[in-house]
């Protein structure tokens, strides 16, 4: 009789393939990145003062106490916030539509926000526009407030035509056709609208982190809070969505329950954002990209997290270049989260071809 | 036979346009798929196979009449309780993201975890199961995006099979797959049925794996619908007449469709074993039909006979008393194409 050895355990483990230790790295890098982000700027802090200052210490100078409180921690705060949500909401819209291209404004979210910017600057009567010339902190609140309500009627629509409409190619057209209607629109504010108007509103759509007092920050926090969560519970539906609706729904995901969650987190969380920093461009659809890249998975338990923390440590470099530190000089952020971003994205796409793999493109 | 689990009661399938309905298959449909049992669902193209594994998938709505599964109404049941007794393989290959095997199949998983999707010990056990009964083990830690087409498909099934749900079915799964490996997978999911009671409903056009493989036949035709075990349809004439079409002919001895009519007409063969078998092939294919032949016939017509010798097999072609042999099967069959184009000049030959 031969004696057959018991055959080797396979050698190769089976798991699900999650590095969660990228999370640490990613939320180390933020952190960082938010302390450099309140010493750095037109004046430069030491990093001891920084941390005495947010241990409740008297700094060495008197004045940093009030940049950093005032000024630069709340920038720093609404930076994170906005770019958690952009990141997160960009990742759920880019699994949504099974699209690469798709970012938080693909559902007209943005454009709905600046025709109600463009609306209030560009026709309000002269008190309106008296406000705005001083660019006052009324101005600011009668800005914040007008793209809210733009955010929030869109949101709406948004929210109406997705319970109505059963395919996602439908909803994505409609949401390209409606900005551009909502540009027309703008296009033709701008064209009888007087120069000093024109100028607030582009002011606007360059978008800014600073304008966030203590005051609104709560309201910022809230929206971005409750849209963060809905996307973390929202994970196993997204992952079920990577096979596509079809299987979705053999897995037993209630797909128009989900499509509705979906496109509502999205629409709080993108509408929040643009309503009080302007539509920030390019974040969106850069974070999911980069996390896909770095954790190599396409697993939503992993990138949601991942997006929130990777779209604050972005939102915070580009306000950080933005601010060009050590001189007087702010750069309009949007310009800076292209040129931050779009290098980025095209390196990680051409080396690494994970969005071929992802899409199928 | 075990008890029914999916039942169709007076079913019609189609869909409805915004003039008209469209119903392909004949109906009332009264269908029983039961546990243990894997059925092929086959029929020709365009007689309605699509629209009732979407039906019977809960996937579309039914035209009129209800199906039900372990005695529920399935349009009647939510999405979640579905997925627990129904599990669905699609045709076409889904865009997957940056997952490896083992996170493909436990998607499966999906109507068993909590609203986390974090999988239990018994998950993992189960994930590990389906992989194993699927033979995907050794490249389920790759990811999905390195793997050929058949090993994606075997993954894709072991995440149905994950699902644990009662019914699977399958919308021609052997679709991308090459002939062995269609044949594996065909037992594969023949041995998950019987060992686990399952009910497997799988449509496919490939009626050898059918004949190999399937307990029952559901044969869609404009008529109706003809159940049975496969040879039965066979031997009744259901499958020839399911698939009737000009210009080809079933043949009842082998279970397979063929030119129906001969272009150049007889020709004997002599000869036996693989060789012989697969000489008659090719000359099938070339257009004749072959009579295998015990014994050199007297009035002689068009005569191939093989003869083993020392260099290898011989094809021998006689013709009106004319022998030629070929040391290769290409060169006989160019040999006859020749002699079609050609048969005058042949018969001068023949009186020189």
């Amino acid at each position: 009789m031969i004696s057959h050895p018991p055959l080797p355990a396979p050698s190769t483990r089976l798991d699900l393939g999650l590095r969660p230790v990228w999370l640490l790295v990613l939320l180390g890098g933020g952190g960082g990145l938010f302390l450099l982000s309140l010493a750095l700027g037109s004046v430069s802090i030491p990093f001891d003062q920084v941390l005495l200052i947010l241990r409740g210490g008297t700094p060495e100078k008197a004045s940093w106490l009030n940049i950093v409180l005032k000024f630069r921690l709340p920038k720093a705060i609404t930076a994170s916030l906005a770019g958690a949500a952009l990141g997160v909401s960009g990742l759920m819209m880019q699994t949504f539509f099974k699209n690469p291209l798709a970012d938080p404004f693909v559902l007209g979210i943005s454009s709905g926000a600046s025709l109600g910017v463009a609306l209030v600057v560009l026709t309000a009567g002269t008190a309106g526009g008296m406000l705005l010339a001083g660019f006052g902190l009324a101005g600011d609140l009668l800005l914040v407030s007008a793209a809210a309500l733009g955010a929030a009627v869109s949101m709406l629509l948004v929210l109406v035509v997705a319970s109505r409409i059963h395919n996602n190619m439908t909803l994505l057209i409609l949401g390209l056709m409606m900005g551009y209607f909502v540009s027309a629109i703008v296009s033709l504010l701008l064209y009888f609208a007087i120069p000093e108007r024109i100028q607030a509103y582009l002011n606007w759509t360059f978008g800014s982190f600073s304008s966030v007092t203590w005051d609104q920050l709560p309201l910022l926090a809230g929206g971005v809070g409750v849209g963060l969560s809905l996307a973390l519970v929202l994970t196993k539906p997204l992952n079920a969505l990577l096979l596509g609706e079809r299987y979705a729904r053999s897995l037993g995901m209630n797909i128009p329950l989900m499509r509705l969650w979906i496109v509502g987190a999205t629409a709080l969380l993108a509408g929040t954002v643009t309503a009080f920093c302007g539509p920030i461009g390019f974040i969106g659809i850069a974070v999911p990209h980069l996390c896909r890249n770095l954790l190599r998975t396409s697993d939503h338990r992993m990138l949601v997290p991942a997006s929130i923390l990777m779209g604050a440590m972005l939102a915070l470099l580009v306000a950080l270049i933005a601010e060009l530190p050590g001189s007087e000089l702010v750069l309009p952020l949007n310009a800076v989260t292209v040129f931050i971003g779009a290098p980025i994205v095209i390196f990680v796409i051409v080396r690494q071809h994970h969005a071929h793999e992802t899409f199928n493109l | 036979m075990m008890p029914a689990i999916l039942t169709t009661h007076d079913l019609t399938v189609g869909y409805r346009t915004r003039t008209h309905t469209i119903t392909p298959i004949a109906s009332p449909l009264n269908l029983a798929l039961h546990r243990g049992e894997l059925v092929c669902l086959m029929g020709a193209n365009g007689v309605g196979k699509s629209t009732l594994m979407r039906t019977l998938a809960a996937m579309q709505r039914p035209i009129q009449g209800k199906i039900t599964l372990d005695g529920q109404d399935v349009s009647k049941l939510p999405a979640p309780a579905l997925a627990t007794r129904l599990s669905v393989v699609f045709t076409d290959r889904p865009e997957l993201g940056l997952m490896n095997g083992y996170a493909l199949v436990a998607l499966g998983r999906h109507p068993h975890t909590d609203w986390t999707g974090r999988l239990t010990p018994h998950d993992e056990d189960v994930i590990r199961w389906a992989i194993d009964a699927l033979g995907a083990r050794a490249f389920a830690h790759r990811s999905v995006m390195e793997l050929s087409d058949g090993q994606r498909q075997k993954l894709m099934i072991a995440r149905a099979l994950a699902q644990e749900s009662a019914v699977i079915l399958l919308d021609e799964p052997t679709a991308f797959l090459d002939l062995p490996r269609r044949v594996e997978l065909m037992q594969t999911l023949q041995e998950v049925a019987h060992t686990t009671q399952r009910a497997i409903l799988l449509s496919t056009h490939d009626l050898d794996l059918a004949l190999r493989s399937a307990d029952r036949l559901w044969l869609l035709t404009e008529r109706g619908v003809n159940v049975g075990v496969p040879e039965a349809l066979i031997m009744n004439g259901a499958f020839a007449s399911a698939f009737h079409s000009e210009g080809v002919a079933f043949d009842y001895a082998s279970g397979s469709f063929a030119m129906a009519h001969p272009k150049h007409g007889v020709i004997g063969l002599m000869g036996e074993g693989i060789e012989a078998n697969w000489t008659a092939h090719a000359l099938r294919r070339v257009g004749y039909e072959v009579l295998m032949l015990p014994f050199q016939p007297t009035p002689p017509c068009l005569v191939v006979e093989l003869q083993a010798t020392a260099h290898g097999m011989v094809w021998v072609l006689t013709h009106h008393h004319h022998a030629t042999s070929f040391s290769t099967l290409e060169a006989l069959l160019q040999h006859l194409t020749q002699l079609q184009h050609d048969t005058i000049s042949l018969a001068h030959q023949e009186v020189a």
